[in-house]
């Protein structure tokens, strides 16, 4: 059997404990502003985190840093599309990767949807490198993204914060963390 | 730690289909993951349609997207609301021996306090390659999804395996 990132896994299924879930976090009515995955076991290869998320304000992008770094260590790339426009960018040396647009709390029962791969989190010799599908729709507007994203550092990845740029995730946001064993 | 990415159903056609449906989808896993070889019997290149539903295939204009299109040249952005199923490009002619390979996430498929997201992704080298988020407008759980050509049949050998994951 064999993995490959984004959910592609080969027809002939997946052999018992290749593919873990390691914890969840549902937002509840109260509301949160930000969602924490902390002493993430170092005994995978690779991570994947995917979830559902609205916001609480009109417009918010979704944030992601790693072992609670909040200094000028990442940097990402973006294409994005709003349905009439595709903007490609890039932002350097930033104190967080930003992975696309959470659905304005305007939007009645729409979420953003995310898949956000984390190769070889744990390997203490390479800089962290990400890659992400993110995007929502709310019937006559949305946002669909493709990221990649960098955190410059070789230490193991053990904890893993999600955010909004502003506002809090509003409730039934939804985020699970998964492990891919080799 | 049982597996949380288990097969539900998967088919390999052995003769032409103009759709195909998976049924009685159990509520029981967190996300779904469709993942389609597909290629089509007429000459030329053909869009993809996805319909769902529970209980029966919702035929209604619940449908939307936004999607992201790129081929060698060019990059687009397009969005398609209250429409009768989710549309994306591109599945090849069988005839180019390519068939394209399609990965569509049904994320929190049944919880029933949100309007269903699907994200996709398709790759077809001989045309364009797509990355689109659709919006089912129900808070019903997926329990029926459908998969068809939109004006063309699914040519041999178009494989459609469903797969759930589930949370701890």
């Amino acid at each position: 059997m064999s993995f490959l990132p984004l959910g592609f896994l080969a027809a002939s299924g997946a052999a018992a404990g290749d593919y873990e879930s390691i914890a969840t976090v549902t937002v509840g009515s109260g509301g949160s502003s930000s969602i924490s995955f902390s002493s993430i076991p170092s005994t995978y290869k690779h991570l994947q985190i995917r979830g559902i998320a609205k916001g609480t304000v009109a417009s918010a992008a979704l944030l992601t840093g790693f072992n609670g770094d909040t200094a000028s260590n990442y940097n990402d790339h973006y294409i994005e599309g709003n349905g009439s426009s595709v903007v490609a960018g890039y932002d350097a040396t930033s104190a967080i990767i930003a992975y696309g647009t959470i659905a304005p709390t305007a939007a009645t029962s729409v979420f953003t949807a995310t898949v956000i791969d984390i190769l070889d989190y744990a390997n203490t010799n390479k800089y962290k490198t990400t890659r992400a599908l993110t995007g929502y729709d709310s019937n006559g507007s949305g946002y669909m993204d493709l990221n990649s994203g960098l955190w410059r550092s070789t230490a193991a990845i053990s904890s893993i914060t999600l955010s909004p740029t502003s506002g809090n995730f509003a409730q039934y946001t939804q985020y699970a963390l998964y492990g891919i064993k080799e | 730690m049982p597996s949380t990415y288990e097969p539900i159903a998967t088919t390999t056609l052995s003769s032409t289909a103009s759709s195909y449906t998976f049924t009685s989808i159990p509520s029981t896993y967190t996300d779904l993951i469709l993942v389609a070889s597909a290629a089509n019997t007429s000459g030329s290149h053909d869009s993809i349609l996805i319909q769902v539903g529970n209980g029966s295939i919702d035929t209604g204009n619940n449908y939307s997207r936004t999607r992201i299109l790129w081929n060698g040249s060019s990059r687009s952005s397009a969005s398609r609301s209250s429409a009768p199923n989710i549309d994306y490009d591109s599945m090849p002619p069988s005839s180019t021996n390519s068939y394209c390979v399609s990965v569509i996430q049904f994320q929190n498929y049944a919880n029933t306090n949100v309007y269903k997201s699907l994200l996709i992704r398709n790759s077809n080298d001989q045309d364009y390659s797509v990355a689109s988020i659709a919006l089912w407008r129900s808070t019903s759980a997926i329990n029926q999804i459908k998969i068809a050509g939109s004006a063309t049949s699914f040519s041999i050998g178009t494989t459609f395996t469903l797969y759930g994951i589930k949370v701890a």
